[in-house]
């Protein structure tokens, strides 16, 4: 389909999809960023793009704010093409990136009307503008500070803010949470579930698969410049299917006892993590299996503190979906309690 | 997420239509003025740093420099003050590099700006800071004893092509910050202006350099273009033409270079 083709509705009306990639591909040189990437979008939602480093998230969303040309394929962004229609796709779109782009020697007010000068607004209307973002992101207390004084959260949600202030149709976070502290990573998806209740379409990236849990209506998981999975997140899970039995040993060294009691019964491949002292493997007999694995623990007299059965989490789809086996290449894994139990 | 878009209204406006030039270049210019004037390390160590080499010329080295029929500083200071932005610009270079790396640049392109405007808000902004460098040098020359020999207007005319040679290396400086990987490698890069203007007739006469110097300090441009600023303050055009040629030649090569590379 080419962007010329005649369709019934306004191409920026809810018809047309948020975001549509056909054959997307890009190259730097000899490295292949994107490789054919296919996927279509529909507005009103949180997409998240998930996926290793290096596996081409950044690159995508490049490509969408049109930082980036595709080598070839096409890349629509609400019926716009990226390429012959730049100039459109970017008064659609707002980013804000994995740095956060403000300007440290500015007021936080300051630098939200310079953007908004530059999306296009006249003097007024970006002082309305950023008093809005202000308003909207809980930045009033520090809005006339300069921005070099900012905590990391609050710096963050002013780059979030700048991106706001040409009432984007389409939000693009690349990595919004990247290097910031537990409670700034809150404050920032707070803002960010704000932003999508008011009707806003965000795209971001993550590899923090607790993010797209908290955030994410559809999930993209991309790998090696390919989509490799989309859909909800229960529906990725669902893919997945089969429950876990998630064992937690009192001592670390049964550990391996435990994981061959699963396997036996199971007859799946045990996982064992002994810093969390977690062996998990999935059940696909359910309950079942699940009373059987409690009666081989207690004829072998093992003691466990936590034993039950769950839904594979974000951590698992992802290595079984890239089909790999060293989980640290996910990043995510390292250092999510929430996701800890995974392992 | 379908529903409450359609009952909570966007409540920032959408503009009518994107910036055009003059008020988008307007802003960029605006934000690297304000960055520069509100970093004291950034002006006020301009000032002392030129302030320091000229005394230091005059005072420690000239001396024992011997320019001729005219007296040192008389020699000097017309030619430090047209290559005073030589040593600087090195700070042009390290900001656009900085802007680059740290997503300014980024935040920038995705917006609906011209693109030239990038470039046009940069170099007005930077020709700004420069020409404050040119202003201020020349007073400490003439705080460092250094007197007109000809008439005001005269002293006005090479002060005007001072700030010509201003702008002209603050787009060279931006192109040397676009191509640096960062703001470290920008600053070394920078100090490639320093041999054309040592390597010149601006501190010392040309003709006492070792032979097989003379020729590199005869053809590059640093050395019509400080001969040009001596010419004009005794009332003479003599190569005032050539110092503009190599202007526009070095505008002409270096403005699309940096268009084209901001793009990227």
């Amino acid at each position: 389909m080419s962007a010329g083709t005649p369709v019934a509705t306004d191409p920026r009306g809810p018809a047309a999809p948020l975001l549509q990639a056909r054959g997307l591909t890009v190259r730097f040189g000899r490295v292949t960023a994107l490789d054919g990437l296919e996927l279509t979008a529909p507005p009103g939602q949180v997409l998240a793009i998930l996926g290793p480093n290096g596996a081409g998230k950044t690159t995508f969303v490049r490509a969408v704010a049109t930082l980036v040309r595709p080598t070839s394929g096409e890349l629509l962004v609400r019926g716009r093409d990226v390429v012959r229609e730049a100039a459109s796709v970017r008064r659609d779109v707002g980013l804000a990136g994995q740095f956060a782009a403000v300007e440290p020697t500015m007021t936080g007010r300051e630098n939200l009307e310079m953007t908004a000068r530059l999306f296009g607004h006249g003097r007024a209307a970006a002082r309305q503008a950023a008093a809005a973002v202000i308003g909207q992101l809980s930045l009033g207390e520090v809005a006339d500070r300069r921005a070099g004084t900012y905590s990391g959260g609050q710096r963050r949600r002013l780059d979030l803010g700048a991106s706001l202030v040409g009432g984007p149709r389409l939000l693009l976070l690349d990595e919004p949470t990247t290097g910031l502290d537990p409670v700034s990573r809150r404050e920032v998806w707070d803002a960010v579930r704000g932003l999508a209740a008011s009707g806003t379409d965000i795209l971001l990236t993550t590899h923090y698969l607790d993010e797209a849990n908290e955030l994410a209506d559809q999930v993209v998981v991309i790998d090696h410049g390919r989509v490799i999975a989309t859909g909800t997140l229960s529906e990725l899970k669902a893919s997945i299917g089969r429950d876990r039995i998630d064992v937690t040993v009192s001592d670390v060294r049964q550990a391996g006892a435990v994981g061959d009691i699963l396997e036996r019964v199971t007859m799946n491949p045990a996982r064992i993590d002994p810093g969390s002292r977690h062996v998990t493997a999935a059940a696909p007999g359910g309950p079942a299996e699940l009373a059987a694995v409690i009666g081989c623990l207690e004829d072998a007299s093992i003691a466990v503190d936590e034993i039950g059965l769950r839904r594979p989490t974000l951590d698992e789809v992802f290595v079984t979906l890239t089909g790999d086996t060293d989980i640290d290449r996910a990043p995510a894994a390292a250092g999510q309690t929430k996701n800890r139990r995974a392992r | 997420m379908t529903a409450t878009q359609l009952t909570v209204p966007q409540p920032i406006r959408r503009p009518v239509r994107p910036p055009g030039v003059s008020g988008a270049s307007g802003q960029v210019a605006l934000r690297a003025l304000r960055k520069y004037f509100r970093t004291p390390g950034l002006w006020i160590m301009g000032i002392v740093q030129s302030a320091m080499f000229l005394f230091s010329f005059r005072y420690v080295f000239g001396g024992a420099i011997h320019a001729g029929p005219t007296s040192y500083v008389d020699f000097l200071v017309p030619s430090y003050v047209a290559t005073i932005v030589l040593f600087t610009g090195g700070g042009i270079a390290v900001a656009v590099a900085e802007d680059k790396v740290q997503g300014f640049t980024d935040r920038l392109l995705s917006l609906p700006v011209p693109r030239y405007s990038l470039v046009l808000g940069r170099t007005l902004a930077d020709s700004a800071t420069n020409l404050w460098s040119v202003v201020t040098t020349a007073a400490f020359g003439f705080l460092f004893g250094f007197r007109l020999l000809g008439s005001w207007q005269e002293g006005l005319a090479a002060l005007g092509l001072c700030a010509v040679y201003a702008v002209v290396f603050t787009v060279v400086f931006i192109v040397m910050g676009l191509f640096a990987p960062n703001a470290q490698a920008a600053q070394g890069m920078s100090l490639i202006a320093f041999v054309f203007a040592f390597i010149s007739s601006a501190y010392v006469p040309a003709t006492s350099m070792p032979g097989w110097l003379q020729p590199f300090s005869k053809y590059q441009p640093i050395t019509p273009m400080v001969d040009a600023v001596r010419s004009l303050l005794v009332g003479s055009t003599s190569d005032v033409g050539l110092a503009l040629a190599w202007s526009a030649l070095l505008i002409v090569m270096f403005t699309p270079i940096a268009v084209i590379r901001y793009r990227r």
